[in-house]
């Protein structure tokens, strides 16, 4: 028996979007069209399952050569952008769907957990759909029977589990489901997103559920945007990349290069038409960029690192008084701070000539806690006019790689998370008269 | 405090083996893509029985929720449309119905063509239904379609009941052939609503089409089977062609051996058997060949 858990050779998933529907002008040409559509339609609707007309351009390799090992025992982090192929290449392991080209071998048992609570339905009560769920994931009834006790304890919905589940509410709903869910013990676990539902206390319940498994030493494959979860659940990652695999290694590794590979939409703002950028005939913005402690742009940054915003701009005619800033908020819409370029008293060169110029911000490492943020753009002479103001230009997260505090992973609440001053003095010892010693922390 | 500072502390369980996994060898799976008619696997429909357990059982269940009826909708609807038959074809149409009182003749056609109705339209929608389970879980396909066939049963079995007291009403012994002919019977009526329905399931997913098409699918075949009119009423030449019907040899089959109608022909009675056993192996084969394509196109 070898030590692998599952082997993926050459892998390929293609799948066929239709094309796009044509646009007629006129009345005759609509009325031709509907006449002919019952045919098109059906010729569409019969190709999204056939391949056989060679490379069509409306034809997407969702993988495509992939190839990998994944040992027993080993927690792998499947990481990459939205459309890389993560969701794909976990449901052809889950036999959801069937790989267009290659093999995978996959020695064990698989359980998927593509989404909680699959199969719950609304009428039934929360017992009645622990079982339906649990036999939907391939649970025996003599299994769920004896874990039944223990499912609910951990879901935590008490006395309600006797009422229908429509009318949980939704906390309840989820941590019922991913109670089940969590009593699910295949050999190999393969699990996406799911962590990315629910409130913080739910997601925490999930990861560290998620890290027992993965320290029983079973195999799992993660799938998770969550940077922090990754490093911390997995020691192996795969970063995929437009359908193939871009890089294979530790995760902290994959983690490290996956942040680098920059930008996702929202990070950044860029005015490509100088004619059309916000602004008026005096000002107008070119750029808002958020960048790293290394200068670089990103969408993601590490918790422990200062991040730089950054606002380039141009003005057409020399402006007094000009005054940039921005608030920052929180991924529920709270307002962090508000900040601007004349805050330290000095108007940084109040009187700002015809040119282009950039106003930089820096954030402190170790300030902002993990989460996602996004920044308000506001341009202003003050009590004069207001010449920009844009809410949410541009968003990012901040991701716990490691934790503030150290090596201790570590899942604080709260919008930011400053390492604040503390000292601790014994005012009384037991058997001893008080002496005071200070310890720094 | 205790919550501002978590680490992930929960102690590992100790390894317990999950007992849903039976010790022993650990499977290996290839997963490629598969041929064009990929085979129907017995043994793996076997070990996932406790799933389609759950599924007809959860088909019951929540068939009559939140009604005020329930299952006495199971007992009103077969009813009802005794009644209106009852007034409109045996005593305005004046059909003939071989001797026995119109309602308990309309009433033994009515019986097994609701189940019949009911498990077909319910199978043909079920693949579309079960879109968010096809496109999350693996388990073999066919347990879908399957499930309303045998969900059925248990508005049957209340119909078959109420047919009971009718027949008590008016005094109808059924034959003594009732004891093996009526299980042969239901199993045909099983399997061309199993057959047709894993069919339109299928076609279902990829062609949307089939959803206005199965009831309009269905209120033919009422007609084009002995439901409102005896057998005895279609010409004997073509007897054998109507025969082709599975649920024509089905209903007479029921008459004949309940209320001891007209006797029939068992030879139509077997050429129904034939045609209801080549609809579920098709539909089960065809359903199997589409089947790695559901997850795509749902």
């Amino acid at each position: 028996m070898s030590n692998i858990a599952v082997r993926v050779e050459n892998l390929g998933k293609r799948y066929r979007i239709g094309a796009a529907a044509e646009r007629h002008g006129s009345l005759r040409e609509a009325i031709a069209h509907a006449v002919k559509s019952p045919f098109r339609n059906l010729r569409g609707l019969r190709d999204l399952s056939r391949f056989d007309g060679g490379e069509r351009d409306d034809v997407v390799w969702a993988l495509r050569d992939v190839s990998f090992e994944v040992k027993h025992g080993e927690a792998t982090a499947i990481v990459g952008r939205n459309g890389a192929g993560k969701s794909t290449l976990l449901k052809i392991l889950s036999r959801i769907t069937e790989p267009s080209a290659g093999r995978a071998m996959v020695h064990g048992r698989v359980g998927s957990l593509l989404e909680v609570g699959t199969g719950f339905h609304p009428e039934l009560t929360g017992r009645e759909n622990v079982f339906l769920n649990g036999s939907i994931l391939g649970m025996d009834r003599a299994y769920i029977e004896q874990r039944f006790d223990e499912i609910v304890e951990f879901s935590g919905v008490g006395k309600y589990v006797d009422t229908p589940v429509k009318r949980y509410s939704s906390g309840m709903y989820l941590r019922l489901a991913f109670a089940v869910a969590a009593h699910l013990e295949p050999e190999i676990l393969v699990v996406d997103e799911v962590l990315a539902v629910g409130d913080a206390e739910f997601q925490k319940k999930c990861l560290g559920k998620m890290g027992e498994v993965a320290r029983e030493g079973r195999t799992v494959l993660f799938v998770s945007h969550n940077m922090g979860a990754v490093t911390r659940l997995c020691t192996q990652g795969i970063l995929l990349d437009r359908g193939t695999v871009k890089m294979q290694g530790r995760s902290s590794d994959i983690v490290s290069q996956y942040l680098s590979m920059g930008s996702e939409e929202g990070s950044q703002f860029v005015a490509a038409d100088p004619a059309r950028a916000p602004g008026n005939d005096r000002f107008r913005l070119r750029a808002v960029r958020l960048l790293d402690h290394e200068g670089d742009a990103m969408s993601t940054f590490d918790i422990r690192y200062p991040i730089t915003a950054e606002i380039e701009y141009e003005l057409l005619r020399p402006i007094r008084n000009l005054r940039v800033g921005f608030r920052l908020l929180s991924g529920d819409g709270t307002v962090v701070f508000s900040t601007t370029d004349m805050d330290e008293g000095k108007s940084h060169d109040s009187h700002r000539t015809v040119g282009t110029y950039v106003s930089r911000c820096t954030i402190p490492g170790g300030f902002l806690n993990q989460g996602r943020y996004s920044l308000s753009l506001g341009i202003d002479v003050p009590m004069v006019e207001s010449v920009v103001f844009i809410d949410n230009i541009v968003s990012f997260f901040v991701e716990p790689t490691g934790g503030v505090v150290g090596a201790i992973p570590d899942n604080r609440l709260g919008v930011v998370c400053p390492l604040l001053p503390w000292t601790v003095e014994s005012v009384a010892v037991e058997g001893g008269e008080a002496r005071r010693r200070e310890v720094a922390l | 405090m205790s919550s501002a500072v978590e680490s992930s502390a929960i102690p590992a369980r100790e390894a317990a083996r999950p007992p849903q996994l039976p010790s022993g060898e650990i499977p290996t799976l290839i997963l490629e893509p598969t041929g064009r008619w990929p085979k129907i696997d017995l043994r793996e429909l076997w070990a996932y029985r406790g799933l389609f357990f759950f599924l007809v059982w959860r088909d019951i269940k929540v068939r009559y929720a939140q009604t005020v009826l329930g299952a006495g909708w199971a007992v009103l609807q077969p009813l009802l449309t005794m009644v209106v038959f009852t007034v409109i074809f045996g005593m305005f149409a004046k059909i003939p119905s071989d001797g026995v009182p119109y309602p308990v003749f309309s009433l033994a056609g009515l019986v097994p063509w609701t189940y019949f109705a009911a498990a077909l339209t319910g199978s043909s929608n079920s693949l579309v239904a079960s879109s968010n389970l096809i496109t999350k879980v693996y388990f073999p396909r066919l347990v879908i379609p399957y499930a309303p066939i045998i969900a059925g049963l248990v508005d049957f079995l209340i119909g078959l009941a109420i047919l009971g007291a009718f027949m008590l009403y008016y005094g109808i012994a059924p034959a003594v052939s009732a004891l093996w002919m009526l299980p042969v019977l239901v199993l045909a009526m099983m399997m061309t609503a199993g057959g047709v329905g894993s069919w339109m399931a299928a076609l279902n997913i990829q062609y949307r089409d089939v959803k206005y098409v199965v009831p309009f699918v269905v209120q033919i075949w009422m007609y084009a089977s002995p439901v409102v009119y005896p057998m005895s009423m279609v010409p004997k030449e073509y007897r054998a062609f109507y025969a082709l019907n599975p649920m024509a040899g089905v209903i007479e089959g029921f008459r004949s051996v309940l209320l001891g109608a007209e006797t029939v022909t068992w030879g139509h009675i077997g050429i129904s058997l034939g045609v209801g056993a080549v609809l579920f192996v098709s539909g089960a084969l065809y359903f199997r060949r589409m089947e790695r394509v559901f997850a795509d196109v749902a």
